[in-house]
């Protein structure tokens, strides 16, 4: 029996009273792995800040059914001010849930914790450098690492393979793949061919959302989707039309 | 060099060394705050915007600082307000407000009857006037900043840093921020009795940007910052009392040529290297 994590029902939602999702619905089960793909402006971003309780949907509602869930949340690159400030280890340390900031700071447990967290992400040489002297995939292994270390039931990743390496990038879906075994994973990606072969269901998202309950695509169906995105980029495309698929 | 310290027999002195010192801390970790979020056009309006508080108080027969740091304080808030809503073009409205405050600052001070305040001591400031009520002040605040700083370090850089994350993770991000940005107007407006409207915000950016020569961490920015803004406080002090010229000019003087000497070693030194790498 697999748990509902999170539900997103019926929701519109947008900016200054301009609609930019349209009564779109989604259900994350635990173990999922959907990759959410659409064309640039077709609102991916924003359906996430709807999930993360960032934005407030003008109609519809946000739940999660089986109680309260951890979200990590590794944000798109153009959000994060790379010349700030701050170090590898305090970002990485800002994941862990509040309250816990103010002096002392983390405890005997929680260094343990960030101290394992940059040793898997390959990051404990750099634990003292500022972000702004990372390369791009070493400060999205930051973010990662920042997102994991909560040890989140949901994982969700907005355009992770933006400004990286194809090194990190296989690195990065590798990862993946070991901690769906964990967690659920809502991946967005404007590049379908290469998350096609990971997710094991795909959400397009284009003001409305439809979920497709495969990770095998065709031009035709996206053309049904209302979903114009480039599928050629990465070996051929299975040309196949799926019978099931629920709006 | 020993007539330099003879003036610690005055009390003057004494009060412009100590204030010399508070500021040089209270700028070290407010400028910080404003260079890591690239406020310095925010805090630039905050200054100016000031001024209408001024005049406004001198109108109503009140304390200048006291009109000064209302109107800061609600410039400060007003901004960040906007800056979170995003329904205006932020720089639009800090050049409003920046403006707006001068206007009415010097409308207020011509409409004052009688005696005219001396506007150079707010447009230029004078540390070596500051007495010993302003030495408090100036301590009381640093304290306070020096102390939330201590304590709420993490909190403060992170919802400076990424306050949607930090609102995922459920800190409280309108409090912090509000709070800095309170600090801010409150930090600038502390200073401008020795720095002046027109120079304070140097005090609060060029240290730091001498300090990221050096490095990009937070805490060690803040660090080299309170030494470079106290060397060029004490020296630029030193100085105007010597060449009888306002102290605040005479510090930014002193603190832009510090940097571009130790701009001009970097530069010197990452030759070098280059060279011995050929
Ligand atoms: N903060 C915002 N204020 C106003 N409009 C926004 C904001 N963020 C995004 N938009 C608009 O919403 C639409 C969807 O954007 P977004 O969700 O970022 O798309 P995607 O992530 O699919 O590229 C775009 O037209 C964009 O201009
Ligand atoms: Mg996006």
């Amino acid at each position: 029996m697999s748990k509902l994590l999170a539900n997103i029902e019926r929701v519109s939602a947008g900016y200054n009273g301009e609609t930019v999702l349209r009564n779109i619905s989604l259900k994350i089960h635990d173990h999922d792995f959907i990759g959410v793909i659409g064309p640039n402006g077709g609102g991916k971003t924003t359906m996430v800040k709807v999930l993360l309780g960032l934005l407030t949907p003008y109609k519809g509602k946000v739940s999660q059914p089986s109680g309260p869930i951890r979200i990590g949340y590794l944000p798109q690159a153009a959000q994060i001010d790379r010349s700030f400030p701050i170090t590898v280890q305090e970002l990485v340390e800002s994941g862990l849930q509040g309250r816990r900031f103010w002096r002392p700071g983390p405890g005997k447990a929680q260094k343990k914790q960030i101290a394992q967290i940059l040793h898997e992400t390959g990051l404990s040489a750099y634990a003292h450098r500022a972000i702004g002297e990372l390369s791009g995939g070493q400060l999205q292994r930051t973010l990662l690492g920042r997102a994991l270390i909560k040890e989140p039931n949901l994982l969700v990743l907005d355009e992770p393979n933006t400004y990286v390496d194809k090194t990190f990038e296989g690195e990065l879906y590798h990862w993946l793949q070991e901690l769906n075994k964990k967690m659920a994973i809502l991946l967005v990606s404007h590049d379908v061919g290469t998350i096609s072969s990971m997710v094991k269901t795909i959400a397009c998202v284009n003001q409305e959302l439809h979920y497709h309950p495969s990770n095998v695509l065709s031009a035709e169906l996206l053309k049904v989707y209302n979903c114009p995105i480039d599928v050629i980029a990465h070996g051929p495309v299975p040309h196949r039309v799926l019978g099931e698929h629920r709006h | 060099m020993p007539q330099f310290f003879d003036l610690f027999a005055y009390s003057f002195f004494q009060n412009a060394f100590a204030a010399s010192i508070l500021i040089s801390l209270l700028s070290a970790l407010i400028g910080t705050y404003i260079v890591a979020r690239k406020n310095v056009f925010i805090s630039g309006g905050i200054t100016h915007a000031s001024f209408g508080g001024i005049g406004l108080a001198y109108y109503l027969g009140l304390n200048p600082f006291l009109g000064a740091a209302v109107f800061a304080v609600l410039t400060g808030t007003s901004i960040e307000w906007i800056t979170n809503k995003g329904k205006m073009r932020e720089d639009s409205a800090i050049a409003i407000l920046w403006s707006l405050g001068m206007a009415l600052g010097i409308i207020f001070v011509f409409l004052t009857p009688g005696y005219a305040p001396n506007l150079m001591s707010f447009l230029f400031g004078s540390i070596l006037s500051v007495g010993r009520s302003d030495v408090l002040l100036i301590g009381g605040l640093t304290l306070l900043t020096a102390l939330f700083f201590l304590l709420a370090y993490r909190p403060i850089i992170y919802t400076a840093f990424d306050p949607e994350f930090s609102s995922i993770n459920g800190i409280k991000v309108a409090f912090y921020r509000y709070s800095m940005a309170v600090l801010v107007a409150l930090a600038i407006v502390v200073s401008i009795r020795a720095m002046g409207i027109i120079l304070v915000l140097s005090l609060f950016t060029i240290p730091q940007t001498t300090a990221l020569l050096y490095t990009h961490s937070f805490k060690r920015i803040v660090a080299l910052a309170a030494i470079f803004a106290l060397s060029g406080a004490l020296i630029g002090l030193y100085v105007a009392y010597a060449m009888n010229i306002p102290s605040g000019a005479a510090i930014i003087f002193v603190l832009t040529l510090q940097y571009l000497l130790l701009k001009g070693i970097d530069l010197l030194h990452r030759q070098r290297r280059r060279n011995t790498a050929d």
